[in-house]
């Protein structure tokens, strides 16, 4: 904890000042690894709007979109609606169980390699190293007098902060509307209000939080860090520097014989881009990036000295190693009850969502009574209700259904847009392609009969698949015959 | 500020309040956080001059823009009313009876009529339109004086029995009892007939006297059949809609002393606009014709 309040620099104060943070340039087995999940995660966000899938002339060709103004998202071949939105609520728990498996394997795997914020981050410090040099460099400019030079570079550098920004901003309204025209759109100068300032917000959220805060956002603002305590456990993985390999540390001619192989030469602390000094411990500001590793190993190789003085390691092989003992085998590490748990409960909830999609209804049927009046009285005696019908077609194309009642004696309907003369046991409608069509509809039945009179509605679509669905409602007639 | 007390696990100062043993740190905020809540102090200095904020003894501070929500409503209704103009004017000028049922301004009409039925009507007719004794409901298929909507806007515009209004909807039925034209057990056998017909009691030897009472004194408007007039608002008597009641009692006052229901004329009242709404939306309600 010691080592981000040592940073605060201003004891006392009434604020701390943030301390720059430099890191130096590594490369390394981890090192590559970041650059490749980079990669990955930018492509997935950048090209994922522009893919293309077709579903027909009534539904968007977009492969993943989240169409707001007509209420449907679009994921590959999985269309949902706003009452189906326990999916989504579904892939949210999944996140999250998620998190919680990755976390107790291989500890803040997240956090080091795939959240947009560290991806983000990483990104804009590989551009300030391209631009003010690596870290000496960036010490010696900033330190330096405020030269054209360095009035150019500062210019330069937030110029490509915020040419970064405006394009992860901008990347993002795709997934909002169809890419290829709303491209058009941007530029033209013809798209919603809402698009731009969509685009105005991200930018400068991707500019501060990425290109100014940096580690701030993880340290102060981030509650993982803070909820990871209490995730980890003994046989979690973290980045570890062994002390009881390291300690005591010492270089130059203050190392003795008893030295451990630390030679303090703060390869560690000048790579990392929290600024902290992973001897000191696990500790909340590391994000396990594992750039330490990759510094480390490096200057291990060079000193001659074995590998992994800073490594992956479990808090349980830790103690063994120091211990003199043999690791614990990794699949002991991995396959244990609670990984197993959250693994199990993670299938589940995946599973089910998967089998609930594939058995989810396309065609479905809501009726509501009307509550005034209950009933109306016509002339030759007979009762009529009438019903609020929404049929519910989520295919893309029209279909043609059939609405019959059921369970009412003598009784007989009609859409409330044609005479009473019209009037059959069964209506046949159309119902539009992936859409919610309203109709009104009287139901007439003779007096005779219960004040309440519970009866059914069923739709049946008339094409093959043959679909059907039913609501159940009453029917009311006066309390006192006439 | 000079003794503090310094944490020894973090070399941290500490605020001096303790619990338990647990003592509070006092570590500093980080910058950008202290300035937010500096700008937010500015904001809500800058707000309280622009804004109403201060309470006073009788109002409150007035603010430098002068902004009120009585303003502001009045401004959001003017330019409501102006959005509405175009829509208004054609539904003030447009014959309702041939306007298309499918067309735009008819949706129009009928939501607009939703709204003024709301305001206007369910005083009398019930917020469902189903009326009450002496008040027709609305929702079924019979109708005085016609449920077409040349009848319906004419009833609207002009009223029932409305003093003063020349093309107002008038009948007169004769007090049969209070004048004296038939005698008590006259009216009753008359009800007795009316009572068959409509289906409400078996034949007996009083509604075989009814007929030809009815015949000589109630067909002249209620037509020979007894299915009514609506030139005259004369009710079908053989039909299963009573507006007063139609059993012994409700029809022995109906005919001994004559009903004459009242309606405002609301041409007098609304604009035509809304006069063609009203008609438009009663004529959904389950019995236009």
């Amino acid at each position: 904890m010691s080592g981000h309040g040592d940073r605060a620099g201003m004891r006392g104060g009434l604020y701390a000042r943030r301390a720059d943070i430099f890191p130096r340039a590594v490369d390394g087995f981890y090192r590559r690894l970041k650059w490749l999940v980079m990669a990955v995660t930018l492509v997935i966000y950048y090209a994922t709007p522009w893919l293309r899938w077709d579903r027909g002339p009534y539904a968007p060709d977009q492969a993943v979109l989240v169409d707001l103004a007509h209420r449907r998202f679009y994921f590959f071949a999985i269309e949902i609606w706003p009452h189906e939105f326990y999916y989504v609520a579904g892939l949210l728990v999944m996140a999250g169980v998620g998190l919680f498996l990755v976390t107790s394997t291989v500890g803040r795997a997240w956090c080091g390699y795939a959240c947009p914020q560290t991806v983000w981050s990483d990104l804009f410090l590989h551009i300030e190293r391209a631009i003010d040099g690596d870290r000496n460099a960036q010490f010696r400019l900033r330190n330096g007098q405020w030269t054209m030079a360095k009035v150019g570079r500062r210019l330069l550098k937030q110029a490509s902060f915020l040419l970064v920004s405006v394009l992860t901003g901008g990347a993002w309204i795709f997934y909002f509307g169809d890419a290829p025209s709303l491209a058009r759109d941007i530029f033209t100068g013809q798209a919603a209000m809402v698009a731009y300032a969509t685009v105005a917000i991200l930018t400068a959220t991707t500019y501060v939080l990425g290109g100014l805060m940096r580690e701030q956002v993880c340290l102060y603002m981030c509650p993982w860090p803070r909820i990871q305590g209490a995730m980890l456990d003994e046989r979690s993985l973290i980045v570890t520097y062994k002390d009881w390999r390291g300690e005591p540390r010492s270089h130059g001619i203050k190392r003795t014989e008893g030295a451990g192989d630390c030679i303090d030469c703060k390869a560690c602390v000048q790579v990392c881009p929290t600024g902290i000094d992973i001897r000191d411990g696990a500790q909340y500001a590391c994000i396990t990036c594992a750039l330490c590793i990759d510094a480390c190993d490096e200057m291990m190789t060079k000193v001659g000295r074995p590998r992994g003085l800073i490594d992956y390691a479990t808090l349980e092989d830790c103690r063994a190693e120091a211990a003199g003992a043999a690791p614990v085998p990794i699949r002991r590490t991995i396959l244990r009850p609670r990984t197993l748990a959250y693994c199990s409960l993670w299938s589940a909830i995946g599973l089910a969502m998967i089998f609930m999609l594939g058995a989810r209804t396309r065609l479905d049927l809501s009726v509501a009574h009307d509550r005034n009046p209950l009933w109306v009285r016509l002339s030759d005696g007979d009762i009529r209700n009438a019903y609020t019908v929404k049929l519910r077609n989520m295919e893309t194309r029209p279909r043609k259904v059939r609405l019959a009642v059921s369970g009412l004696a003598g009784a007989d309907m009609w859409d409330s847009t044609n005479e009473a003369g019209a009037a059959a046991g069964t209506l046949s409608l159309t119902v539009g392609a992936d859409r919610v069509d309203q109709h009104r509809i009287y139901v007439r039945a003779p007096a005779s009969g219960g004040p309440t009179t519970p009866f059914t509605f069923t739709l049946s679509a008339l094409d093959d698949e043959g679909a059907t669905a039913v609501d159940h409602v009453r029917f009311d007639r006066p309390e006192i015959q006439q | 500020m000079t003794d503090r007390k310094i944490d020894d696990a973090t070399g941290v100062p500490t605020m001096g309040h303790e619990w338990d043993g647990i003592e509070e740190l006092d570590n500093p905020m980080p910058r950008w956080w202290l300035w937010t809540f500096y700008a937010s102090i500015l904001f809500a200095i800058g707000y309280c001059i622009a804004y109403p904020a201060i309470p006073l003894l009788d109002r409150a501070t007035s603010g430098m823009l002068g902004w009120t929500s009585r303003g502001e409503l009045a401004a959001e209704t003017v330019k409501a009313n102006a959005g509405r103009r175009a829509t208004q004017q054609s539904l003030a000028t447009v014959d309702i009876a041939t306007l298309d049922p499918g067309s735009p301004l008819m949706h129009a009409a009928i939501e607009g009529g939703r709204a003024a039925f709301k305001v206007n009507c369910v005083q009398c007719h019930g917020a469902g339109a189903a009326g009450a004794k002496g008040y027709p409901n609305l929702n079924d298929d019979d109708w005085l004086w016609g449920g077409d909507r040349t009848a319906l806007h004419q009833t609207i515009l002009h009223g029932i029995r409305q003093p003063g209004d020349d093309a107002t909807r008038m009948s007169q039925m004769p007090a049969f009892g209070r004048d004296g034209i038939l005698k008590p057990e006259e009216i009753q056998d008359a009800i007795s007939y009316v009572r068959l017909i409509s289906r409400q009691q078996k034949p007996d030897a009083s509604a075989q006297r009814g007929a030809a009472l009815f015949a000589a004194n109630c067909a002249a408007c209620h037509g020979a059949d007894a299915k009514g007039n609506r030139q005259l608002g004369a009710p079908d008597l053989s039909d299963a809609i009573w507006l007063y009641g139609g059993d012994r009692g409700a029809l022995t006052a109906t005919v001994t002393n004559a009903r004459y229901g009242v309606m405002p004329a609301w041409g007098e009242k609304l604009d035509p606009a809304t006069i063609n709404m009203l008609t438009a939306y009663v004529h959904t309600l389950g019995g236009g014709e």
